[in-house]
């Protein structure tokens, strides 16, 4: 293909593919991060995640010997870092449900080469999320029957009319549909894989996997069919789940806690945390394994302006939570308000609009939605920052509620800190451990992509394809 | 290539869904009923004593009424067990050389109590009232069973929080004539002794004693 470099229409958008893609090199390319051997920078890595893992094990074992009095949590603190961590990990698993149902149902072809690492991404998220409700009980292993309705012994049931009950649905049907998804186009890739595969014992793993898939007309049929249904089955979830946590405080009757904006902005805020995530992660990875081809700068453009376009959302959001506090014309509501952001968390408040507000407004320029540099950077700002917001809506609101006499301020212990690093830890160890075994980049769909491109331009390239 | 699989895969393959559905099922169906259980409510199971006392002995043989033994069952939450005192008003005349009741000599000789076991012992996050249950009408027996046949004590219930709300919820079932609550063998009847049902008669008697059981969690749970 020594063709001369096309000219470039402006009009068109940045390749979703680098040039001279076929089936064979995708294919070669992606299942080789798997079937390669195993490279010493992974073993680092590795290694990093698994020692912050340690900080999980150790802080956890010590809660369930303590309990929760190691925590910084107290009257009129109540409710810390464990909800804090809770909402802003659900937050950040929000991007990979974006991605993969609404994109896949608006037929955005550049969400095939970050889906699969993003699916990933929300099934970690989602579990490093899940820890903290079970963790600040203090007793795990009973939270079951506070959790789940069931015919128990004591017949009591949940409240159902709490968003709290809501929030164990919302949040275990996310899980669910989410894993199952994730499954699901994982299939036709384990299939892949297996006949890639050196290793008898890899083969059959990946056999058992890919559940007997042979890639008959009839399975793909079918296997359409259920990746629209998942994803039709998905979408609400990506507005339901953040919409019942932010519910969650609704219901809290603080000062702060029930302006109406809630749940779209905390559903916007989600969106936001998740592609600056998928980012943080993401931009490494690429240039790791050098997938430039796969994750082009079109992702990095288009994943820049989602972010500038939910962030504009957000500092809608914060706007709105400022007049509302005005407008009630209700004394507790606006004392908060000045007391966030003029009081002792004001530090705290104004580092948040710096992280979420003023530095994305750099994502406006071009060339910096284009650098991967800038945006590992702007992204890292912006998870810094939406950990902020959830702090100052959890702990502004409630150190200085109504009653004066019990107004203290919240002093978060090493304990907070390590069970959150250690969460951190987990997550990063398992996106470690996935990208080494299963496909970080979708196989198919790529192929697929190259089959639409070699449709476009059958002149040019049809015949490269063995 | 060679097959990696064997013919018989897909058939396994499905079989396992069906193991799985039943697997899932069954070990929920027996994680769901633990607390039912008698292996973890010890219901129907006679613990070791100190002293073997028999309820059918001093009960149905000699004759005691309960309030000989559980002397504050009507006055408070608390049912008493009896100090050695009570046990040697009689056993300090009869039996006294029996080396069954050796234990009780030596604590009323010592002054150091008997350790007996306890049967029913409600978590210390529940709070629980003989008094008021017994001036509401409600039975030992139907709480504690036949304990004029026990040789040795054992529960008869779970004492499970289902089984308090079972009866707070409707009273009716189980509400007997006040002056019945220390009969055994009562079943229910008019005052000139014909049978009558249950549901006539607790219904009558919830509103005579003007029973209306709490069910708020503030009132097991104080
Ligand atoms: C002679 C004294 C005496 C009399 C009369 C007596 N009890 Fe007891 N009861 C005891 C002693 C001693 C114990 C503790 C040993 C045991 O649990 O067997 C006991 C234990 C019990 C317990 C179990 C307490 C636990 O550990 O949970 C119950 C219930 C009970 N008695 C009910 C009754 C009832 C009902 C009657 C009347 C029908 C009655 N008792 C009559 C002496 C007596
Ligand atoms: C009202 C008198 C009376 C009181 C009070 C009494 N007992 Fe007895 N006890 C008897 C009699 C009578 C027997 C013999 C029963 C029989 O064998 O039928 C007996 C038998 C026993 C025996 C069986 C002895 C053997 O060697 O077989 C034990 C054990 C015993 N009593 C324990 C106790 C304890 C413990 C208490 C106090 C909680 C107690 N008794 C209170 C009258 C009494
Ligand atoms: C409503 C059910 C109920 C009734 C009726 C009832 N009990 Fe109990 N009883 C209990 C429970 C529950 C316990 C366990 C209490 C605890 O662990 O705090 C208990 C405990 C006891 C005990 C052990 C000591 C104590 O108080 O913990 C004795 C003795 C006893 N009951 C005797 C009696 C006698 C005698 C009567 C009849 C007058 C009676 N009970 C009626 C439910 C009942
Ligand atoms: C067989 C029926 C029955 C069972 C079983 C029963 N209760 Fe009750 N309970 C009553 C009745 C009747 C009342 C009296 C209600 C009223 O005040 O009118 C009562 C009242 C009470 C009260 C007093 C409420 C007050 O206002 O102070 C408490 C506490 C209580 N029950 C606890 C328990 C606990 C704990 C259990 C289980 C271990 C239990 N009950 C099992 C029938 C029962
Ligand atoms: C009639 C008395 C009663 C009332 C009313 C009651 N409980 Fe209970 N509860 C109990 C008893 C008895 C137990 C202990 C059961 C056991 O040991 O398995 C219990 C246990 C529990 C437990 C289990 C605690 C643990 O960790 O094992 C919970 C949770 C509980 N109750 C919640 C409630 C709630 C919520 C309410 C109000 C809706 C309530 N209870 C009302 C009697 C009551």
């Amino acid at each position: 293909m020594g063709s001369p470099a096309p000219i470039k229409d402006p009009t068109m958008p940045a390749p979703v593919l680098g040039p001279g893609q076929t089936y064979t090199t995708v294919t070669q390319r992606l299942s080789a991060i798997i079937t390669s051997r195993t490279p010493l920078g992974w073993i680092a890595a590795l290694l990093i995640a698994g020692g912050i893992l340690q900080l999980l094990m150790l802080s956890a074992t010590w809660l369930l010997i303590k309990g929760t009095g190691i925590w910084g949590l107290n009257i009129p603190v109540g409710w810390g870092w464990a909800i804090i961590n809770f909402v802003w990990w659900i937050g950040i698993g929000h991007a990979g449900t974006l991605i993969s149902a609404i994109l896949l149902l608006m037929r955005q072809q550049w969400r095939n080469s970050i889906n699969r690492f993003a699916e990933a991404m929300t099934i970690f998220a989602v579990m490093c999320a899940g820890m903290f409700p079970l963790l600040h009980t203090g007793r795990p292993w009973v939270a079951a029957y506070w959790l789940l309705p069931y015919p128990n012994t004591m017949s009591v049931w949940p409240q159902f009319r709490s968003p709290l009950i809501w929030d164990v649905f919302a949040v275990g049907t996310y899980f669910t549909v989410s894993l199952i998804f994730w499954y699901l186009g994982l299939i036709p890739d384990f299939a892949t894989l297996r006949d890639k595969a050196k290793h008898k014992i890899s083969q059959i793993i990946y056999g058992v996997l890919s559940m007997g898939w042979r890639g008959s007309a009839k399975h793909w049929f079918n296997y359409e069919m259920a990746a629209l249904l998942l994803a039709g089955v998905s979408t609400p979830l990506v507005l339901s789940v953040h919409s019942i946590v932010s519910l969650d405080f609704s219901v809290g009757l603080i000062p702060g806690w029930h302006a109406t904006i809630f749940p779209p902005y905390f559903v916007a805020g989600a969106v936001y945390a998740g592609f600056a995530m998928v980012l943080t992660l993401g931009l490494p990875i690429r240039y790791f394994y050098g997938l430039h081809d796969y994750i082009t700068d079109r992702h990095l453009n288009n994943m820049g302006k989602v972010m500038l376009a939910t962030g504009l959302i957000v500092a809608y959001g914060y706007l709105m939570e400022q007049f509302f506090a005005w407008y009630s014309a209700s004394p507790y509501e606006g004392y908060m308000m000045q007391n966030r952001t003029f009081g002792p968390y004001s530090g705290t408040y104004w580092s948040l609009i710096l992280c979420n507000v003023a530095i994305p407004q750099l994502l406006w320029i071009k060339r910096v939605r284009l650098s991967p540099i800038w945006l590992f950077i702007i992204s890292m700002f912006i998870n810094v920052g939406m950990w902020l917001e959830r702090f100052i809506i959890v702990v502004t609101s409630l150190h200085r509620d109504f009653m004066p006499s019990s107004w203290d301020m919240y002093h978060s212990t090493p304990w907070d800190w390590g069970l959150y690093a250690g969460t951190i830890g987990f997550f990063l160890f398992m996106m470690i451990l996935f990208i080494r075994v299963m496909p970080v980049i979708n196989i198919f769909e790529i192929r697929q992509l190259v089959a639409n491109k070699n449709r476009g331009e059958h002149a040019e390239t049809a015949s490269a394809d063995d | 290539m060679a097959q990696l699989f064997p013919r018989g895969s897909n058939a396994f393959a499905r079989i396992s869904i069906v193991v799985v559905l039943v697997v899932v099922g069954t070990g929920l169906t027996i994680l769901l009923n633990t607390n039912r259980l008698h292996y973890t409510t010890d219901v129907q199971v006679a613990r070791k004593q100190p002293v073997p006392f028999s309820h059918k002995h001093h009960v149905t043989g000699v004759g005691l009424d309960c309030r000989y033994c559980h002397t504050s069952v009507e006055e408070s939450s608390f049912a008493n067990i009896p100090p050695v005192e009570t046990c040697m008003t009689c056993h300090s005349q009869i039996w006294t050389e029996s080396p069954l009741l050796e234990p009780i000599r030596e604590s009323y000789r010592t002054g150091n109590p008997i350790e007996w076991v306890r049967i029913h012992d409600l978590p210390d996050f529940v709070y629980f009232n003989h008094s008021i249950h017994v001036h509401k009408g409600i039975g030992c027996q139907t709480c504690h069973g036949q304990v004029d046949q026990m040789p040795l004590m054992w529960k008869v219930n779970t004492l499970n929080m289902e089984w308090c709300l079972e009866c707070h919820r409707e009273p009716e079932k189980f509400v007997r004539p006040r002056e019945e609550v220390f009969n055994m063998a009562w079943t229910p009847m008019d005052e000139r002794g014909h049978a009558v049902s249950q549901a006539l008669l607790g219904a009558q008697l919830v509103q005579d004693y003007d029973i209306n059981p709490s069910t708020d969690c503030s009132t097991c749970h104080r």
